[in-house]
């Protein structure tokens, strides 16, 4: 019921895919499903971002509405390969509670484990996210860790048997973009599971940033859904983030603070 | 007195009376949802799908009714 499940049409021909948990993905981008005005537009611009992997929240059926419709029925489960995520925890008691529960749904060992430590800044708790990582890995689960930008933590969290790890860009929802692109850029050089950059970007050019400090993938959620246009900025999210893979690979030439002719300097008429 | 029709339950952090004798699956019917769509958590401990049918609904049971929806 979903496992694997990767849409041709996502390939983009021009970079190569990579492996989280040992499943396979083309798509660099992995966006979120929450906080759009209509389930139309999140659809739509899901499809247009060319996203194979689409977190999904646990939350209780609301039992006073009638005809509550959860997510997957507009999204449909065998296009895209769910990521459960821990969202709105902020224990790691809560948060095992969480992926138990989205793991019992039946579609993958995979979860986005996020332990929220403050409310305004929405910042992790890293101590309780390496607590429930130890824990969900140890179950077997897959774990794709939302933590800082902290070399440290993501160290800890790649030992303690996560899949991937996910420092944040900027605080969830901020639109700040890349505020740290050294930290996670030695987070990259150190860490050999792969690195997602998850929440913060805003618009395309932090997507490109991001993208070209070779981390292997971005995940968002609110850029998209914020947008005036959310499925216009989903395609450009999707350009986006291959241009900045694309620029990382192809390698930028060195910047400097004099400017160097273009053009030959030897032959101009006297 | 006679016997008690309903139990009383805790159903998704309400205090709800259900008539006696359900299962989970028909408790899920009666509700109209799916069971291929939902997660049932009973008195913490998850319920495996395959013990909808053959789990009864007790007085005093603690229910938890989950699904996804949309998340970052």
């Amino acid at each position: 019921m979903g496992n694997g499940a990767v849409r041709p049409e996502a390939t983009n021909g021009l970079d190569g895919s990579f492996h989280i948990g040992g499943v396979e993905f083309v798509s660099r981008l992995i966006v979120g499903t929450g906080k759009y005005e209509t389930n139309e537009v999140m659809v739509d611009a899901i499809k247009v971002s060319g996203a194979e992997m689409v977190t999904v929240a646990v939350r209780r059926i609301d039992l006073d509405r009638d005809n509550e419709q959860g997510i997957l029925h507009h999204l449909r489960p065998d296009d895209f390969f769910l990521l459960a995520n821990t969202a709105g925890c902020s224990t790691a008691e809560d948060a095992i509670r969480y992926a138990r529960l989205a793991r019992a749904a039946g579609f993958n060992d995979f979860l986005k484990l996020e332990v929220i430590g403050d409310a305004s800044t929405l910042l992790p708790d890293v101590h309780a996210t390496l607590e429930a990582a130890k824990t969900l890995a140890d179950e077997g689960f897959k774990v794709m860790a939302y933590t800082n930008d902290d070399l440290i933590t993501a160290l800890r969290l790649e030992d303690a048997g996560c899949v991937a790890v996910m420092p944040l860009a900027s605080p969830i929802g901020s639109g700040l973009g890349m505020v740290n692109p050294y930290f996670i850029r030695e987070i990259k050089r150190r860490l050999s599971v792969p690195v997602i950059v998850d929440a913060g970007v805003g618009t395309a050019s932090d997507a490109c940033i991001t993208m070209e400090q070779g981390v292997d993938g971005i995940l968002m959620n609110t850029a998209l859904a914020a947008a005036d246009d959310p499925v216009q900025m989903a395609l450009a999210m999707k350009h986006a983030t291959v241009a900045g893979r694309l620029a990382f690979l192809a390698g930028r030439m060195p910047s400097n603070e004099i400017a160097i002719p273009s053009s030959p300097v030897i032959g101009m008429l006297d | 007195m006679s016997t008690t029709k309903t139990v009383a339950v805790r159903l998704n952090g309400k205090d709800r009376e259900v008539d006696t004798g359900h299962t989970v699956l028909t408790l899920l019917a009666e509700l109209d949802l799916q069971p291929g769509m939902v997660v049932v958590e009973l008195n913490r401990d998850i319920l495996e799908r395959e013990r909808y049918a053959d789990t009864e609904v007790h007085d005093g049971d603690s229910l938890e009714l989950v699904h996804f929806v949309g998340g970052g």
